[in-house]
């Protein structure tokens, strides 16, 4: 898939990051260039090979269902831009 | 797919439904899942998705997921891979949710439902996957801003994802009804609807028959059996019309209001590829091994089918009454301590179907909140089967240990609610009532055997009267039959 400057908007909007107009056709052409480096992965033969989570041949460690952790309120609510009654305050969400 | 159609069209109904795992601590972090404290006291530094921490799994929210996926006759994943499903939303303080999609915890399985004209249908599970919960957001009382309270964030959930086998609200309904019965029957969820820990969003499209599926819509967010048969109805009715128009229906999230009945466009639903699924790097896969399976098969508690077919053999419950009595945990944990302490199952169905179901309802209740504990009731029926008190005065007791006057004894006793046992005042008042009525005693010797066992009732109405119900009404007859 060829990456262009309308879909470098979409994908940065997507992730929240402020790109320039400016930026748009520079960055597009490096991302191109990565999915080239991708699509020469794609010509790979992977028919026999298990799909990879995670590089390490581990499993996940599990915890027993122990309440541990400490209340953090009100060390965590000061350092939020705003706070009341105990909530951290953002702009109104409309739905 | 489905068996009725609405007006030429066929309603095809498919289901997701969340269901918050019981566990003391959260799926990712040892903050408590508890409810109703102030915001933000179980907001840990992982669940607030502060840089520098870690994710580790909860065990028994996997031993959680395993049980449901063997309560579903599932396959049970036994290597599932927690992915990000990655958005922006004030709630979600890491800017993605834990979740899990390609190799879920539970693969396809089924369940099948029991509908009201006696028959059955199987409901496929497509899968059920382990996931996270978002916090709350809070619109009101914030002069304009919005209130974010993270103590739900993280809270173990599973959300089950049925294939689109319904084909009316009624078989929505009666999936739904099911898989509550089975996850409070295996513990692995409180039930407990009026806190969102059970929420249920439905897809719905329309199709003429032997078409392809119709663009589907999906309504959110349903937390009650009430509000979602009417949301699915109000759902098809809006569809066919703006098919039948002409129109077409946009694929869009939909939110239904069960004060008004009404429901509204959410927003239109991202494509799946908006958010973004990766593996989760700070996450390696979950292993379940087959002992961890076994184990859990063998400490399987009884599952609502099972319990259905008991209540038939042990307690000689009609097939409906044992269905329904089974058909929840706290209604069928209800009944057996009612049939248990009053030594009479039927007697103790019949309560539990008929006045305290009517009750229930009537009050918009849940069995779990009844006012009458099941040993009350269990008293109760105790008191009717020993003759103490009529059935009659029994709705009475009912009543008034329902508005918290006492257990069932101390009513009876304090409101002198006793039957009246001893025949000497019982015979007193019956010859009052035979000397006071000569026309119908008259009538009542004059009439043949057949016709007599009806005259009869005046007497025993008479008599009831006078005593306040209070007469054992087969004492009763006896009586008046001698003296007539």
């Amino acid at each position: 898939m060829a990456i262009d400057s309308q879909v470098v908007a979409r994908v940065a909007h997507l992730a929240r990051l402020q790109v320039d107009e400016g930026e748009r056709e520079a960055l597009s052409e490096r991302l191109n260039e990565i999915l080239g480096m991708v699509d020469q992965l794609q010509q790979a033969d992977v028919g026999q090979v298990e799909p990879l989570a995670h590089p390490l041949e581990l499993s996940q460690p599990l915890r027993d269902d122990r309440v541990d952790e400490p209340d953090v309120r009100d060390k965590v609510l000061p350092i939020a831009p705003a706070s009341e009654d105990g909530c951290f305050l953002v702009p109104r969400v409309i739905e | 797919m489905s068996s009725s159609l609405f007006n030429g069209w066929e309603v095809v109904i498919g289901l997701e439904v969340h269901v918050q795992l019981a566990t003391r601590s959260k799926i990712f972090s040892g903050a408590s899942t508890a409810t109703g404290d102030e915001p933000n006291r179980h907001a840990s530094l992982i669940d607030l998705g502060m840089p520098g921490t870690l994710p580790v799994v909860n065990k028994e929210a996997i031993r959680n997921a395993v049980r449901f996926g063997l309560a579903i006759n599932a396959e049970i994943g036994r290597r599932s891979v927690f992915e990000r499903k990655n958005y922006f939303y004030p709630d979600l303080p890491k800017g993605y949710q834990t979740t899990q999609l390609a190799e879920p915890i539970v693969g396809p399985g089924e369940v099948v439902i029991q509908l009201d004209d006696g028959s059955e249908k199987t409901v496929r599970i497509h899968h059920a996957h382990l996931e996270e919960d978002a916090g709350k957001s809070l619109h009101e009382d914030f002069h304009g801003m919005t209130g974010i309270d993270l103590n739900r964030a993280g809270t173990p959930l599973i959300e089950i994802v049925s294939e689109p086998d319904m084909g009316n609200a009624e078989e929505a309904v009666a999936f739904a009804r099911k898989l509550h019965a089975i996850v409070t029957s295996i513990g692995v969820c409180d039930g407990d609807m009026s806190q969102g820990n059970m929420r249920f969003d439905v897809n719905i499209s329309v199709r003429r028959p032997g078409e392809p599926l119709g663009t589907r819509t999906e309504t959110k967010n349903l937390n009650s059996f009430r509000f979602m048969e009417k949301a699915i109805k109000l759902e098809v009715e809006r569809q066919i019309d703006v098919l039948e128009d002409g129109g077409k229906i946009v694929q869009e999230t939909r939110l239904y209001n069960g004060d008004t009945n009404t429901a509204r466009s959410m927003r239109t639903k991202e494509d799946a590829n908006d958010y973004r699924y990766f593996p989760c790097p700070d996450l390696l896969p979950v292993l379940v091994s087959e002992e961890d399976i076994e184990a859990l098969r063998a400490e399987m508690p009884e599952l609502p089918d099972a319990r259905k077919a008991r209540f038939m053999d042990a307690y000689q419950l009609s097939d409906y009454d044992a269905a329904l009595l089974a058909s929840s945990m706290a209604t069928a944990r209800y009944f057996e301590t009612a049939a248990d302490h009053g030594g009479d199952a039927k007697l103790a169905a019949n309560w539990v179907m008929g006045d305290l179901a009517a009750k229930l309802n009537a009050e918009d209740l849940d069995i779990a909140h009844c006012p009458v504990s099941a040993e009350h009731l269990g008293q109760l029926i105790q008191r009717i089967k020993d003759g103490t008190i009529s059935s009659k005065i029994a709705k009475q007791v009912f009543e008034a240990c329902w508005a918290g006057d006492g257990s069932p004894d101390q009513i009876i006793e304090s409101q002198g609610l006793k039957q009246m046992s001893d025949s000497g005042e019982l015979e007193k008042i019956i010859d009052q009532i035979i000397a006071d009525s000569p026309a119908q005693v008259e009538d009542y010797r004059n009439a043949d055997d057949a016709k007599r066992k009806k005259k009869i009732g005046y007497f025993v109405g008479q008599v009831m009267k006078a005593t306040q119900g209070k007469a054992n009404p087969q004492q009763v007859n006896e009586l008046l039959q001698e003296k007539l």
